[in-house]
């Protein structure tokens, strides 16, 4: 068979790096809080600053280097909702469930969001481009109802506007 | 001890300090519901149902609030009589209510309480959240529908057996007990002990049913249906029917097991005594030709899958020796069918174990001594047959005492024993001893290492040899000794170790409750047993030396090894997990 022609291989080799490199980086953490008590949420939270979520091979590791039960590592890191078990989009769009957008048809908003996006709150796109969570009011209830894309503030969304947001972040594809 | 003085609804009481305020209310004679609280254990103050008036802006929960000096408690007015009943509607509101079936119907906690407050309607009908059903194990159930999250079995996994297979995920509504990573009981390192299920105050853990399998196989007339009870069955049964703990009950239950249609009433005793002829002998050959010390008892199936998942590069300081239950299934299957003259796959064997990990066990491929037939058929725990019992409608406590059935049922005091911590060393040292020094014991009760301490150690002289010995029930004090072995730390001949916290007496199949006033009086029992019987010492069981004679010709023998002897399996302490299946599914 002839070498590959494509440059993909290259890619691979990369990722498979960078992949290993985060991998140390955990090693260290790890570290650090060896044989601590009450470190659990620390640990997650920077394993967290490296792989971008907390995947099960992570928790697992976690686990066992600070010798705390698995299940209480998934437990920890599924309760709080800025910890994330599944990979996370390139955006996370917020939209704000607080009371004023709330009865402003923030709900509407969010549902056409999932259809949109076919994925669910808490859920990420499968081609890993947005995440879709809710806000618990930003302090902006005049701009009822707001969604969030990062640093994006998007006011009065109604729902037709909800595939022009989207576009602006994918260039239309 | 400092005390302090306080009262409760308008009685003074004075309790150490640091005592809470269900403590004290105790102390003072007056009850207060409680869900999640454990003696000793566990008090987090999740199930909000002891809520108590302490003068304080919020009612307080009694279980986790400190008694202080001249505090003044009402532990019934409308606002917290209001409080706890709207506590426990919400509770129910999110419950399955299929009492008449669920397994703790009328003995329920949670019923109990719901009784004792006085609630007669549904006031809330409301969003149930996702059941979980999981039929994984074959030890035990899990059923989220029931759960009211009090995380009793959490607390009693993690800190009392130090395996932490059980732990809350999600929040809010959503929030659910689980094992790690949402898997299966069966694919997580459980060692299916079963004390969630005996801490669990309602029908959301509970041991998988075989009583209908067992109804079944007797029957079917062309089954032989014998049956074997371990020793702690017989201290602790009487529960189930409304008797004192601590009452013996075994010739009650020998005599119900026959009126229920067993063929042949055996003793899982027998093969106790055949245990410690067996291990006693490995003890002394691994002494004397440099093997593997400590040596460490294998009878208790929970440890066993501690020790593989936990532990697997100490797995060669087990003793190879099966557990009674399956050296019992063993000869079942070939000494007693030759010598009956039944096929073996016709010999039906039930267990009657205090345990949900033998269910397990019984079903391990190295447990059969004919390819494809396990030695042991079904495991029913003492509930269980507690059940069965009842569906008899016999009058338990009157029923007159019966015999166990000659060859298999035949037993002694060390058997006996095997059903308290320290009881499988005792009953070795007392055969050891005799074997090695060729001295008759003057005293055969080695009460040093009695008694329901988590580790206790001695050392026993036998002959020219100090015989150092360490004991452990539940496994996060079986950790300490396997950390001290790890560590070259141990140097101990043997060690015995059981799964449960004071042995199988508290085993996860026992009745429920169990709780440390229950485990002394089963223990009492067990004694009484054994002081009880004329024959105390293993090796002098006339029924195991015909055995020998007959059948195995000398312990750690060939056939021995065939059908006493086993190996294990290291297992991983993680499940697995699928790299590429990724779920970005949300909620």
């Amino acid at each position: 068979m002839s070498a590959h022609q494509c440059g993909c291989e290259g890619q691979v080799k990369q990722a498979q790096a960078d992949e290993a490199e985060k991998y140390v980086k955990l090693a260290q953490i790890i570290d650090e809080y060896k044989g601590q008590r009450g470190v659990l949420i620390q640990a997650l939270h920077k394993a967290q600053g490296v792989f971008g979520w907390l995947p099960e091979e992570v928790q697992i590791k976690v686990a066992d280097g600070l010798d705390i039960p698995l299940a209480e590592v998934h437990g920890v890191a599924t309760f709080y909702s800025f910890f994330h078990i599944i990979p996370r989009g390139e955006h996370t769009i917020r939209v704000c469930l607080g009371t004023a957008c709330y009865v402003r048809g923030g709900k509407q908003v969010l549902e056409q969001f999932e259809k949109e996006l076919k994925t669910k709150v808490r859920g990420t796109t499968e081609d890993r481009t947005f995440s879709l969570e809710i806000n618990r009011c930003v302090g902006a209830c005049g701009l009822a109802p707001v969604v969030t894309v990062g640093a994006d503030i998007y006011r009065r969304v109604k729902l037709d506007k909800v595939p022009e947001i989207i576009a602006k972040y994918t260039g239309g594809k | 001890m400092e005390q302090v003085t306080l009262t409760i609804d308008g009685k003074e009481v004075s309790v150490p300090k640091g005592s809470t305020v269900l403590d004290a209310s105790k102390a003072a004679g007056i009850g207060i519901p409680t869900l999640c609280h454990l003696e000793n254990v566990h008090a987090i103050g999740a199930c909000r149902i002891c809520l108590v008036d302490v003068g304080a802006r919020s009612l307080q929960t009694a279980c986790t609030y400190p008694a202080s000096e001249g505090m003044k408690v009402v532990t019934n007015n409308p606002r917290v009589r209001s409080a706890r009943k709207t506590v426990v509607e919400l509770m129910l509101s999110a419950h399955r209510q299929e009492c008449t079936c669920c397994p703790r119907s009328l003995n329920c906690e949670l019923q109990k309480v719901a009784k004792i407050l006085g609630i007669q309607e549904h006031r809330f009908d409301g969003e149930m959240p996702e059941q979980i059903l999981d039929t994984s194990s074959p030890s035990i159930t899990r059923d989220s529908s029931k759960c009211i999250l009090c995380r009793r079995c959490v607390t009693v996994c993690q800190q009392v057996q130090g395996v932490g297979a059980l732990f809350p995920v999600d929040r809010g509504f959503e929030t659910a007990i689980v094992p790690a990573l949402k898997n299966d009981l069966i694919d997580v390192a459980c060692v299916m002990c079963g004390q969630c299920v005996s801490v669990c105050p309602v029908g959301a853990l509970y041991e998988k049913d075989s009583t209908d399998d067992v109804w079944k196989a007797i029957a079917d007339p062309t089954k032989h249906v014998v049956v074997q009870t371990a020793p702690a069955v017989r201290a602790a049964l009487g529960e189930e029917f409304g008797m004192p703990a601590g009452t013996r009950v075994t010739g009650q239950m020998v005599t119900a097991l026959r009126q229920m249609g067993f063929d042949k009433v055996f003793d899982t005793d027998f093969t106790a005594d055949l245990t410690i002829l067996e291990e006693g002998n490995e003890l002394l050959h691994r002494v004397k030709n440099g093997g593997t010390l400590p040596m460490i008892t294998s009878c208790s199936p929970g440890w066993i899958k501690y020790i593989e998942h936990f532990y697997p590069t100490l797995l060669p300081h087990l003793s190879t020796c099966k557990s009674p239950q399956q050296m019992f299934g063993a000869l079942a299957k070939t000494y007693y069918a030759e010598k009956a003259g039944i096929k073996p796959e016709d010999i039906f064997v039930v267990s009657i174990m205090p345990c949900t990990a033998k269910k397990y066990e019984c079903q391990r491929t190295e447990m059969s001594a004919h390819p494809g037939i396990p030695d042991v058929d079904v495991v029913l725990t003492t509930r269980e047959l507690g059940k069965m019992i009842r569906e008899m409608g016999m009058d338990f406590a009157n029923l007159p005492k019966g015999e166990c059935d000659s060859p298999l049922g035949l037993s002694t005091g060390a058997a006996v024993i095997f059903g308290a911590t320290g009881g499988v060393m005792e009953a070795a040292l007392r055969t050891v001893y005799e074997v090695v020094t060729g001295e008759t014991l003057d005293n055969v009760n080695f009460t040093a290492i009695r008694g329901l301490e988590g580790v206790k150690e001695a050392t026993v002289k036998v002959g020219d040899l100090d015989v150092k010995v360490a004991i452990a029930s539940g496994l996060s004090n079986a950790k300490k000794l396997m950390e001290k072995i790890k560590n070259g730390e141990a140097d101990y001949h043997f060690i015995e170790i059981m799964c449960c916290p004071g042995g199988c007496l508290g085993g996860g199949g026992q009745p429920i409750p169990t709780t440390n006033e229950i485990r002394k009086a089963r223990m009492g029992a067990i004694y009484e047993e054994d002081e009880h019987l004329t024959i105390r010492k293993s090796h002098e069981n006339p029924a195991v030396l015909a055995l020998y004679a007959e059948f195995l010709g000398e312990p750690l023998g060939h056939k021995s090894h065939e059908l006493l002897h086993t190996h294990y399996t290291p297992r991983a302490k993680y499940p697995e997990t699928d790299k590429e299946e990724v779920t970005t599914g949300g909620e």
